[in-house]
């Protein structure tokens, strides 16, 4: 059935409009305008053209170069987690059980994670990941494996990835459950009657069923790691060096550390662009699907 | 033998799952010494020094009591005005309907960090800075619009000849909404205020740039413990605990509807 046009509509969204207009495009004017302008010192701000901009996406000027190194780390990072969480949160979810108490159990510890402070997720794994006083560091080490996140990059790349897996998995892992339930039993039982194998099960049945979930999975997660910021700021601070300095960790520094805001403002709109583009994307993408099942 | 596969398969995660949990549990209820002494599987002296010093120290109970003022402020605003939107997106269609709807989604994925700084300007001159309502308010950019996702999701599950049929019984529309609508979409509310109180409760960036003294929240206070005297390990293990709980009360409340949550009402 087709949506009835209404423009009155549009009182009904009006509480949502002030609120979001508040805390959103007012704040983003101010960053709007620091990007354009200058400053001597003591509030004298004149107008700068798009300078700022300029240095930024000119990977030979020091902070372009900065900017862009970021930006390569973070899109490669974003690439890694969603190659590993998505795979392994369908895979948590195919064996979670399906009758019992054991149901609710195992959704509510799946979810336990998700529920941590991000500032507490990072302490919990800062000394987790310690030679001296975590177990994972202190069995790794005793194993002969010359481990040290806050030394060598390796070890602190590994460090935030498995961090950002122990603690985002379970997000794919519901949504994949959710998609799963929704599958009737009907599908199941004619699936064994025409003799299907568990992977044909799975590739015929089940994954087209995930795939509307997964796409909402793969944006939550593709945003979640593109923006993170606090879970690593604890764990390794950007470093050894500047190894593990993601946009949002490089962006805090240069904008609230170093109170550079002409930089910091076009870091942050153009970050923010980038950011908007890939949406817009998955988006579209999800509305197509949308449209397809209405069919 | 698949069964077996499956509860192996489970059982594993969960422990990979709960293994630092536990590190942290387990270093909450030690001495300093012994943390730094040895590595114990399991507490030897058993101490609840950390948590006594937490429940007795304004300065870190206050920090508690701050950052569930703001999430529940945050949880409140955000479904409350996120109702009618949701309505509104789910039955009509209206002039710039699916911009609008991109735009607000568009700020659930802006990365607070960019936010960081104006926020903190904009707050200190409308005088809101260090205090609960800033944060609140500040959360509101991606609780507001990811309440209306998750809002829309659940209204369009429910039949629309609900609404015209209420409105051939002569039912106002106000009188409809509350009366009818409302208990029909209650998971959907409750599912909805699980995602606001959840996202608000671990967001950090942004509740720590607004706040100084006043209003800081429980995150903030956290950062004390790696002061001059060296870190106090089991007390910051201590702190860490205790900030699971309320996650962990209120996913109770929403178990059964958890993965429908997960998946924003559209399964």
């Amino acid at each position: 059935m087709e949506k009835a046009i209404n423009n009155r509509a549009w009182f009904f969204v009006l509480p949502v409009l002030v609120f979001v207009l508040f805390s959103s495009l007012v704040p983003l004017m101010t960053v709007i305008n620091y990007s354009v302008q200058d400053t001597m010192g003591q509030n004298n701000f004149f107008f700068n053209g798009i300078a700022w901009f300029q240095n930024l996406l000119d990977p030979t000027t020091d902070i372009g170069g900065r900017f862009a190194a970021a930006l390569v780390r973070n899109l490669l990072f974003s690439f890694v987690v969603l190659l590993i969480e998505l795979p392994l949160g369908v895979g948590a979810a195919l064996c979670i059980p399906r009758h019992g108490w054991k149901v609710g159990a195992t959704l509510v510890l799946i979810a336990l994670p998700l529920l941590i402070p991000y500032n507490v997720v990072g302490t919990i794994w800062q000394i987790f990941a310690r030679a001296d006083i975590g177990l994972l560091g202190y069995v790794l080490t005793h194993l002969g494996i010359a481990y040290n996140d806050t030394q060598d990059p390796t070890s602190a790349w590994a460090t935030i990835l498995v961090m950002d897996v122990w603690h985002w998995t379970g997000m794919v892992a519901l949504l994949a459950y959710a998609g799963l339930k929704s599958i009737p039993d009907a599908f199941y039982q004619a699936a064994r009657i025409d003799g299907a194998g568990r992977w044909s099960v799975f590739r015929n049945i089940e994954l087209p069923k995930l795939q509307k979930v997964l796409v909402i999975a793969v944006l939550l997660r593709f945003m979640g790691s593109f923006m993170i910021y606090t879970e690593p700021s604890i764990v390794t601070g950007g470093g050894p060096g500047e190894s593990t300095s993601f946009l949002s960790l490089d962006l805090v520094k240069i904008a609230l550390g170093q109170v550079d805001l002409g930089n910091g403002a076009a870091m942050s709109l153009v970050y923010n662009l980038i950011t908007l583009t890939i949406c817009w994307v998955f988006f579209t993408v999800m509305t197509q699907l949308d449209r397809r099942k209405d069919v | 033998m698949r069964l077996n596969g499956r509860s192996l398969g489970i059982t594993a995660y969960l422990v990979v799952l709960i293994l630092p949990i536990y590190w942290l549990l387990n270093m909450s209820f030690k001495t300093n010494d012994e943390i730094l002494s040895r590595l114990s599987l399991w507490p030897h002296q058993l101490t609840l020094a950390n948590y006594a010093h937490i429940f007795n120290d304004p300065a870190w109970y206050l920090g508690f009591l701050h950052s569930i003022e703001y999430v529940t402020i945050n949880t409140v605003i955000s479904v409350t005005v996120a109702l009618p939107a949701a309505y509104a997106f789910s039955r009509y269609r209206f002039i710039g309907d699916k911009h609008l709807f991109f735009w607000l989604l568009s700020n659930l994925m802006a990365p607070p960090a960019v936010y960081a700084m104006p926020f903190f300007n904009f707050y200190y001159s409308i005088h809101l800075f260090d205090t609960v309502w800033a944060v609140a308010l500040a959360h509101c950019l991606f609780n507001v619009p990811l309440a209306v996702w998750i809002l829309e999701g659940f209204i369009s599950g429910v039949p629309r000849e609900i609404d015209e049929t209420a409105a051939l019984d002569g039912y106002s529309f106000p009188r409809f909404f509350v009366r009818i609508f409302l208990p029909l979409i209650g998971n959907g509310i409750g599912v909805a205020a699980f995602f606001c109180f959840m996202f608000s409760w671990i967001e950090q960036l942004l509740a720590t740039t607004l706040t100084t003294v006043n209003a800081k929240p429980i995150a903030a206070v956290m950062t004390r413990v790696y002061s001059a005297a060296g870190m106090d390990w089991g007390l910051l293990a201590a702190a860490g605990v205790l900030t699971m709980i309320p996650g962990a009360v209120v996913i109770w409340f929403v178990r059964n509807h958890i993965a429908k949550g997960f998946a924003l009402g559209r399964v």
